[in-house]
């Protein structure tokens, strides 16, 4: 289908693409080992968080939370912020994004853009500023709707209604689901409908490994797991850091043409080393994961060019995921 | 050979300041015990009292989730690569703050229903 009523109704429905020269290759007479990627930029705003956007917005309008010209609160450093943005406006709602002053100028533009408000914490105070800042405006708008991505179970619904059985239609000889691990709403809700539909399938998560500017601010008594998270959904979990998932997103573009964002090369780090380890244990593998956003709003990071080095430089202390 | 061990930051006061330390052990188990011979109070840090992983406490060898592997028993070979990192699934600052509003709310509400509550009887 290629003609909607509205922008919200093209969300998802997103293309599965075969990488044909990223696959590895297999000895003769060996079963294929084949990669597919799930272009989840060709959404709205170019993000697989439109479908979390989406369904959180209208599960919150059923439930009675959301009435027109409510204000959504939401502190995001990225994607669904922008998803949120377009729904909001769409929706007729007001948007406050909470976010650190250290995410790139792109972001901030493009949530403008679309309407949203921003209110920053200041980076140098790490995320204990941010949760203060964040405590602090919740506690002066007590009226202002939160969704919470990270425990809404629309989340996951959205990818269990949605990107699941698109996969399985596309692909249904579908091995391995690879997809990055952040409020792990797409891991679970694809993770669930998958395993309930495909025998043995694996569900692999590749998560983001910061530099440590970013750990370096963390108190293990402290930690955080999204409530979404439940861990016997994954077979397996992958931390990638950000000199492999540099390198591999620069070898998307440059061997098929895919300019993704750099949590995609994360993921294609994991979704590799699963398809490496298929073809020595001879095994037959369809490989499926996902690109999250394209790579445009990370140009100004400069880490798409020179060395590998210079852009693990470029993105030390940055949450490129 | 030994296996490599990287610690965050905040566990380095435990090993004197340094990053990577080195340790042996057939298991993640072993690979513990033999580390807080020499870092004393460092296991602790990593392992409940009831002998599992901490909740917040993520570990992978060779870059895969150890929770995955057997836990505390994934087994471990001479060159392998151990890192240490507090839990922090994505998204570090927005999860922050918003667990942080969610649990100011979710307080917020409660009070508000226990009043209502109060108030019913």
């Amino acid at each position: 289908m290629a003609r909607y009523d509205s922008l919200l109704d093209a969300c998802g429905g997103t293309p599965l693409v075969g990488l044909p020269r990223l696959s590895p290759a297999v000895p003769e007479g060996a079963p294929p080992v084949r990669l597919w990627a799930k272009l989840e930029d060709r959404n709205p705003t170019g993000s697989i968080k439109d479908r979390a956007a989406l369904f959180m917005v209208r599960r919150a309008e059923s439930d009675g939370r959301l009435r027109p010209g409510d204000t959504i609160l939401e502190p995001t450093s990225g994607n669904t912020g922008i998803s949120l943005a377009m729904v909001a406006k769409l929706r007729g709602y007001r948007l406050v994004c909470v976010m650190p002053e250290n995410v790139s100028t792109e972001r901030v533009q493009l949530l403008r853009m679309y309407g949203a408000e921003i209110i920053f914490s200041p980076a140098a105070g790490g995320s204990n500023q941010a949760v203060a800042t964040a405590k602090q405006i919740a506690a002066e708008h007590p009226d202002w709707v939160m969704l919470y991505q990270y425990g809404n179970e629309a989340n996951a619904r959205a990818h269990f209604e949605t990107t699941g059985p698109e996969l399985l239609e596309d692909l249904p000889t579908i091995t391995h689901f690879v997809a990055g691990l952040g409020t792990t709403g797409t891991l679970m809700g694809t993770g669930r409908y998958l395993r309930e539909k495909v025998d043995g399938i694996q569900i692999v998560a590749a998560e983001p490994r910061y530099g440590e500017l970013v750990y370096g601010l963390r108190n293990i008594d402290e930690g955080y797991v999204p409530e979404l998270y439940d861990a016997t959904v994954l077979t397996r979990r992958f931390s990638v850091g950000t000199r492999d998932a540099v390198l591999r997103t620069r070898q998307l573009v440059e061997v098929e043409g895919i300019f993704a964002g750099f949590s995609t090369g994360a993921i294609l780090h994991a979704a590799l080393a699963v398809a490496h380890e298929a073809v020595r244990d001879g095994r037959r593998a369809d490989v499926a994961f996902v690109v999250c956003d394209g790579g445009w709003k990370y140009l100004s990071t400069g880490a798409y060019g020179g060395t590998l080095s210079d852009a693990e430089e470029a993105l030390e202390g940055q949450l490129w995921a | 050979m030994a296996i490599e061990v990287r610690i965050p930051t905040i566990l380095r006061t435990y090993t004197g300041g340094a990053k990577v330390v080195e340790g042996a052990g057939d298991t993640l188990n072993d690979l513990l015990t033999d580390l807080d011979s020499r870092h004393g109070g460092l296991r602790a840090r990593l392992v409940t009292d009831a002998g599992a992983l901490h909740r917040f406490v993520n570990v992978y060898v060779n870059d895969e989730d150890v929770r995955f592997l057997g836990a505390l028993d994934a087994k471990l070979n001479d060159g392998d690569s151990v890192t240490i990192l507090p839990a922090v699934a994505g998204g570090a600052f927005g999860f922050a703050a918003a667990a942080a509003i969610a649990s100011h709310s979710a307080a917020a509400i409660a009070s508000r229903a226990s009043t209502a509550r109060v108030a019913a009887r």
